[in-house]
């Protein structure tokens, strides 16, 4: 027996007194590891009070509204380029969302083949195509038959960015949505089209539309899609066959001059862009604290006593 | 719940039964065709991309992949492709070797840290990725560019470019480092994220073992999360390659903006051009006359091929791993 | 329930510390549990338990599920520092040592407490040996030959060693599931401990496979503190010299194995072990 323990003490020599130093290389891993994520962030910082910091001083109502003066002038303003942003995301929206949505529901409610495998794929790579490459195809079948840049091309290139995402938000919304929704449907004698419009999806709204939000905030900053669908210009919206200006166009276009009046111009558009965008993100986080104890949430409540 | 009599419920289902409703049919058929949109769409646009870029097929054939002039000029015109795939894998490379080493890190501090601290600051990270291509690229050109010419480049210039190659040339700003470190910045909310539900998927079992016998945090990921995450690891960097392979206008905006033979990469602080940068460049000022606008639909063409293959290949390796946690392990 | 309607302040006047036992020999506690409270988010699944281990015995954990008895065992060797929310107060002593003194880092003394889990938990990306040595390389044991030896003979007290002898560098989760239990066992003893944990390591384990686990805890009694968790009562028979029964936290009754069943003192203990209730 002792010859045993005496095998077990021996072998407890070997340990080597190693976990004062063992625990400061796991305490050295832990510093390093934090610092990735402070080098992450700084940028995130830097950027934001750069924006805001530069920006601020050229914005002004005049900034806001006006046309661009002649470049390097420091004068006039983003007036057009604020309102072809908006133009061509509520057109985008308008083309893209309901192609998402029903596609969504189409692998959602009718997925169960091989058709929607292939086709939820397809969804998933196209979902990772270049931006610029969209701007190409969009330039090729409208704005070279057309014969001239469009605003149309432009907001279709947007879509084709949109609708992938709001089918993949879409679809994993209504898949949340229990079974036992649409079965308390069918019984009731309803038809399938009525079960998903009217009870499904007001189940799954809040996912829908963070999904719907969140891809209307990306392309809202999309550059490289507009550059030979919508070009850009100097003058507001005039009609959907001539070439619209866009916040992220613009910018980039005064970042190219080589003048400080420019410069100053390019932050206050990118100020701008960025209030947009945190807009719709936090107006997002917004909507969801609100989801079970707002308006919204307690409709979708109801709806759901009402079933039962 | 519903109580429903039997009789009610035969005559609901023969009612059910007579009417495969016309507005179902017309619903499944406008879910299905809105399903299929994306189908017609790839089609149509390889379908675009091949036949307006045949011109310069026709012209070089393959060795356009292969070539290095970029000549627009009437009678002599002359495009090849090459300089540009270099700079798109040279960017997206050196993007890599910065941004992946930094989302897994972040990874594992926000798998491990307690939520209250955890989520928050993965909150910031990912609200990397909100921001504009455009911004990264003002603020790289007007803010990120001067500090890092005059405190890195430069004296990593006076210091090593005699010796080393990559270091030789003329730090400006503009050039293949700080567009590539752009790039890393913009990569890191993806590959964080993805690495992130890699390493959440490791069993709590695993973890327990490796705590038991005395392990360290930083050994219980050796132990017992790298060597099952691996492979999806693995699959989150590629995702973050082929975002950096698809980025345009960060790049656009730092990287010089060389053509031709100027634009191979030589140097990190030499200026150079990538596939997406080149076709934001030149696309609207391509003369349709010329073979220029087919050359640059080309250089298109070869660029979404590579981010295809790329992003397939990730996504085969991310989801893999994902099932494998779904899966037992164990029998 | 009778249960402990007063909780007494110091360890000699608790009841049911320490196992009643005829011997007046002086005996030795390897481990010490000393009023442990776990809670979880202000309930309480473990309520100021207090048990003494005596060295070289097998002491069974019993009780309906969630009585806390796995609870109660992962404190042993604070792999509650894992769980989030989990408060843990009260001492465990090894030797004399507080595992949960602030002083004193739990890594330095973890390597003491080998643990096996409910279901098998091999290290899959590595092959037999290297799980084997998982925690001697973490302890700097870098030597081959050394290596090979520690890894024979852990797992030959694992009953393993015939069945893979010839084939270590397989990897471990070909192994069946017995086979991977039992692999799990000689992970646990490589690092020489003093006291094995065993979660219910039979309970995933077909008849053959569980009766071989209970071999091998008989025979390693000789040379280890082992506290085993089970569901099985019989099992507890079979191989504990002492058990403790828990019921909703409390430790209810802790004695000699054969005396609790055959003679339990408490009402509760009675109803379980005749099996009123499970």
């Amino acid at each position: 027996m002792n010859s045993i323990q005496d095998k077990r003490q021996e072998y407890r020599s070997l340990f080597k007194q190693n976990v004062a130093k063992r625990l400061l290389v796991d305490k050295a891993v832990g510093i390093i590891v934090f610092s990735c994520v402070i080098i992450a962030i700084i940028p995130l910082g830097s950027i934001l009070v750069e924006v805001f910091k530069n920006g601020l001083t050229a914005i002004s109502i005049e900034f806001l509204t006006e046309t661009p003066g002649s470049a390097g002038s420091g004068e006039g303003g983003i007036g057009p380029a604020i309102q072809g942003t908006l133009i061509v995301i509520g057109l985008s929206s308008m083309i893209g969302v309901p192609i998402g949505v029903m596609s969504g529901i189409f692998l959602s409610e009718y997925g169960d083949n091989v058709l929607a495998r292939f086709i939820r794929f397809f969804n998933d790579v196209f979902m990772e195509f270049p931006s610029i490459i969209l701007g190409i195809f969009a330039f090729l079948v409208i704005v070279l038959v057309l014969g001239h840049f469009s605003v149309w091309a432009g907001a279709f290139a947007l879509s084709l960015i949109m609708f992938p995402i709001v089918a993949r938000t879409t679809e994993e919304s209504l898949k949340m949505v229990p079974m036992t929704y649409r079965e308390a449907g069918t019984a009731l004698g309803l038809k399938k089209w009525v079960i998903t419009f009217r009870i499904v999806i007001s189940a799954a709204k809040s996912g829908m539309v963070t999904g719907i939000l969140l891809s209307v905030s990306r392309i809202g900053g999309e550059t490289a899609p507009l550059i030979m669908t919508i070009l850009g210009s100097s003058q507001f919206f005039s009609s959907m066959d001539t070439p619209m200006d866009a916040l992220p166009l613009r910018i980039w276009r005064l970042s190219l001059l080589p003048y400080d009046s420019a410069q100053l111009q390019g932050w206050g558009a990118a100020l701008v862009l960025i209030m947009i965008i945190l807009g719709i993100n936090l107006g997002i986080k917004y909507y969801f604290m609100n989801k079970k104890n707002g308006f919204f949430g307690q409709l979708i409540k109801q709806r759901r006593n009402d079933i039962k | 719940m519903l109580f429903l009599h039997q009789k009610t419920v035969d005559k609901v289902n023969l009612n059910l039964k007579k009417r495969r409703v016309i507005s179902d049919k017309v619903f499944k058929i406008g879910a299905t065709v809105a399903g299929t949109y994306v189908l017609v769409i790839v089609v149509l646009m390889a379908f675009q991309l091949v036949s307006e870029s045949y011109p310069i097929w026709e012209e070089e054939g393959l060795s356009f992949i292969t070539k290095t002039d970029w000549n627009a000029v009437e009678d002599r015109e002359s495009f090849g492709a090459l300089p540009y795939i270099l700079g798109t894998l040279t960017t997206s490379a050196i993007a890599m070797m910065i941004g992946v080493p930094l989302s897994i890190g972040i990874a594992m501090f926000i798998s491990d840290a307690p939520s209250k601290i955890g989520a928050p600051l993965g909150f910031l990270v990912e609200l990397l990725a909100a921001v504009p291509s455009v911004i990264y690229g003002l603020w790289g050109l007007f803010v990120f560019r001067v500090y890092f010419r005059d405190w890195i480049e430069t004296p990593l210039h006076n210091a090593f470019g005699d010796n080393v190659w990559l270091f030789s040339g003329n730090p400006y700003g503009l050039d293949i480092l700080t567009a590539s470190v752009i790039l890393a910045i913009m990569i890191i909310p993806t590959v964080s994220a993805v690495s992130r539900e890699i390493m959440k998927a490791v069993p709590q079992q695993q973890k327990e073992a490796a705590y038991m016998l005395g392990a360290t945090k930083w050994e219980m990921f050796k132990l017992a999360i790298f060597p099952y995450s691996k492979t999806g690891l693995i699959g989150a960097s590629i995702l973050g390659l082929g975002r950096a392979v698809g980025e345009t206008m960060a790049v656009t905006m730092l990287i010089g903006n060389a053509t031709g033979i100027g634009a191979i990469p030589s140097s990190l602080f030499g200026p150079s051009q990538t596939m997406s940068s080149i076709i934001a460049n030149e696309f609207v000022e391509a003369s349709p006359a010329s073979i220029h606008m087919p050359a640059l639909i080309g250089v298109g063409l070869i660029l979404l091929l590579i981010a295809i293959v790329i992003n397939v290949v990730a996504h085969l390796l991310v989801t893999r791993m994902l099932k494998i946690k779904e899966g037992a392990i164990n029998n | 329930m009778t249960a402990l309607t007063t909780k007494p302040t110091s360890m000699e006047a608790h009841p049911f510390a320490s196992p009643e036992h005829s011997s007046t020999v002086d005996t030795k506690y390897k481990m010490i549990a000393e009023n442990v409270t776990v809670s979880y988010g202000g309930i309480d699944a473990v309520k100021n338990v207090t048990m003494k281990f005596k060295e070289k015995s097998v002491t069974a954990l019993i009780g309906p599920s969630g009585c806390g008895k796995t609870t109660f065992l992962r404190c042993l060797n604070r792999m509650h520092d894992m769980t989030k929310n989990a408060k843990v107060t009260g001492k465990v002593m090894i030797d004399d040592i507080d595992l949960y003194s602030k002083e004193i880092d739990p890594i330095y003394h973890r390597r003491k407490v080998g643990m096996v889990f409910q279901k098998p938990n091999p290290f899959p990306t590595m092959s037999i040996y290297d799980n084997v040595t998982a925690g001697l390389r973490l302890n700097g044991v870098r030597d081959k030959k050394i290596l090979d030896e520690i890894v024979e003979d852990s797992l030959k007290m694992a009953y393993l060693w015939d069945e893979v002898k010839n084939d270590l560098k397989k990897s471990a989760i070909e192994l069946s599931g017995g086979q991977q239990q039992r692999l799990c066992i000689a992970r646990a003893l490589a690092i020489q401990p003093e006291v094995l944990l065993m979660d219910e390591p039979a309970s995933a384990l077909d008849p053959i496979a569980t009766q071989k686990i209970e071999e091998t805890i008989i025979e390693l009694k000789n040379d280890y503190t082992i506290i085993i968790v089970t569901h099985n009562m019989q099992q507890a028979i079979r191989v504990s010299d002492y058990t403790g029964f828990m019921y909703l936290g409390d430790l209810i009754e802790f004695r000699e194995t054969k005396k609790l069943f055959t003679d339990p003192k408490d009402e509760l203990t009675a109803k379980y072990v005749q099996g009123h209730f499970g």
